[in-house]
């Protein structure tokens, strides 16, 4: 055991370190604490910031408009991503079941999630345009009359978002349980079928609680992302119609990069943070019940 | 898991109507961008084209100026992936195989960044780079990356860890210098882990929106995202030119996709990347 092993390695680890943590420093710490001082200001870029206290959050509190868009990123989020879970561990469960094809069909279904939101964006709102759109033409073709304009339509514009991003996401979560049904011990199964369980209580009670950990990171993550969700609705919509689908991110950046109110918009940044933080930690705390580690 | 033979073929047909419902929009996509403008319209749509062109895909290059956000695209991609692949290994290998005060603290701390919403960051950073006169240009969106991430360092990191201690030792006591060993030695055996991080950096790099919404303005300096997404406003959001230009912006990523697709398979599922 040698104390020391290269000539000045502190110096040579530090000058390796140096980019990363320098970045974090100047990306990520000062800018929060900036963040935070600016959530107590009026500022627009152009002046100085100028101190008005907690003015912003009191005025938050007050405005309906956020109050909306707290639902809004609810609504995406309670339906959005058990949407995607069950969807992708479905899939998952099945295709791991098929032998040969089975790189093939990962190879399609993950297709969706190399290519950019906006460019899958402008595909599906052509999908969904009222008139001509492929899913109204196809529907007027088998009958119906009257198709909805689906992104038109309040009540419709968020399920019609949502089965998109399930659409956009299949594939990764796809990826990622693959990678964890591997991991199902081979014999639970059979002792379970030897039990003459059917294959939905071997499902039940070996392979979901097995794939668990799993489920908890794409819902942990999948959660955080949702919340955060701008660009789909950014290009899809706008946030209409009549802000049925403008999220909380979609909030903060006009506010900010349109109104330059980005003291009130830092607030904003803020409260969504602290909302994450809460959700998340909920998850945590969920989790010793159904996450077998 | 054993399945009875009738539900096997429920199993195969159900994974094709998935593929399907995959495929389909992409079919929709293609189909529409090979059309003359007379025939976008017509019911019942038709996937294959009367008459194919390849008008949309000229305007969308030439008038869109597509080949203008392709380049801006590149030159912010391929610097912010290529520097962040250099100071997140040489970083990751500092954290995994030398020795010096504070290494885990710092490296705590670096990890501590990857949970702190990005929401929090948008407008400090942007009056950030506002200040030293950085708006409309491309650094904002090549800096960040290249100084190396906190993702990337930590799984250049797990990488490093699986590197033999014999041959650091072997290299010290060579009285070689750790930057000697590392980009001698060390560096080429992370062939692997650099391919896995240069595709998800590339990726986030050709797909991302967001930044270039925020910090570029000018007509001339768009990424490819933006220039697609403004030609739903312009050109009276011709469904043949849109069609056209969300292809070639997929297109890049799909050959890297089929030719690289062990590394983002692999990368995904054993660390989570996206």
């Amino acid at each position: 055991m040698q104390a020391r092993r290269f000539e000045r390695e502190a110096f040579w680890a530090y000058a390796f370190i140096a980019p990363p943590v320098l970045g974090a420093i100047a990306f990520a710490f000062l800018p929060m604490a900036a963040s935070l001082f600016l959530s107590f200001t009026r500022y627009d870029v152009l002046t100085p910031p100028q101190w008005i206290g907690l003015d912003n959050y009191r005025r938050l509190f007050n405005d309906d408009f956020f109050v909306g868009r707290t639902a809004v990123n609810t609504v995406f989020y309670l339906m959005g991503v058990p949407l995607g879970i069950a969807a992708a561990l479905t899939v998952a469960v099945l295709l791991n079941q098929v032998g040969a094809l089975r790189g093939l069909f990962r190879t399609v279904y993950f297709i969706p999630s190399v290519c950019s939101i906006v460019a899958v964006a402008l595909v599906w709102k052509w999908i969904y345009r009222a008139d001509l759109g492929l899913l109204n033409m196809t529907l007027t073709s088998m009958g119906v009359r009257d198709p909805p304009a689906w992104l038109n339509e309040p009540e419709l514009v968020k399920p019609s978002l949502i089965f998109m991003g399930v659409w956009t996401s299949i594939g990764f979560n796809v990826v990622v349980y693959l990678a964890a049904l591997q991991t199902v011990p081979r014999h639970l199964i059979e002792a379970a079928e030897l039990d003459g369980a059917n294959a939905w209580q071997r499902f039940w009670h070996v392979v979901f609680p097995v794939v668990s950990p799993t489920t908890f990171f794409l819902v942990v993550t999948g959660t955080i992302a949702t919340l955060q969700n701008f660009d789909q609705v950014y290009v899809m919509t706008r946030g209409g119609p009549t802000y049925a689908s403008a999220t909380f991110m979609l909030y903060i950046y006009v506010t900010g990069f349109q109104y330059f109110q980005m003291g009130y918009a830092s607030a904003m940044a803020w409260l969504l943070a602290l909302g994450v933080l809460l959700v998340t930690r909920s998850h945590f705390a969920l989790a010793k019940r159904w996450v077998h580690e | 898991m054993k399945v009875l033979p009738r539900s096997r073929a429920l199993v195969y047909a159900i994974l094709i109507v998935v593929a399907v419902a995959v495929l389909l929009p992409f079919a929709f996509m293609l189909s529409t961008s090979f059309k003359p403008p007379r025939e976008i319209y017509e019911v019942p749509f038709r996937f294959i084209p009367r008459q194919p062109t390849l008008a949309n895909y000229k305007s969308a290059l030439l008038e869109v100026n597509l080949a203008r956000g392709t380049l801006n695209t590149v030159a912010i991609a391929v610097p912010s992936t290529l520097g962040g692949l250099l100071t997140a290994s040489f970083a990751g290998f500092a954290f995994a195989k030398l020795r010096f005060p504070g290494r885990e603290a710092l490296f705590a701390m670096l990890i501590a960044t990857m949970m702190v919403p990005g929401v929090l960051l948008l407008i400090p950073q942007f009056s950030a780079f506002a200040e030293i006169g950085w708006v409309d240009t491309f650094w904002p969106l090549i800096v960040p990356g290249a100084m190396g991430t906190a993702m990337a360092t930590f799984m250049m990191r797990q990488f490093f860890k699986g590197v033999p201690d014999e041959i650091i030792d072997a290299a010290a006591l060579d009285g070689a210098t750790p930057f000697y060993l590392f980009t001698r030695i060390v560096f080429p055996l992370a062939r692997p882990a650099l391919i896995t991080l240069a595709v998800f950096g590339f990726k986030g790099a050709w797909n991302d929106y967001f930044g270039p919404l925020v910090y570029l303005s000018s007509p001339d300096k768009m990424n490819i995202q933006q220039m697609i997404a403004a030609t739903q406003n312009a050109y009276g959001g011709d469904p043949g030119i849109l069609m056209a230009g969300s292809a070639l912006a997929m297109v890049p990523l799909l050959v890297m996709f089929l030719f690289a697709q062990r590394y983002f398979i692999e990368g995904i599922a054993t660390t989570g990347l996206k």
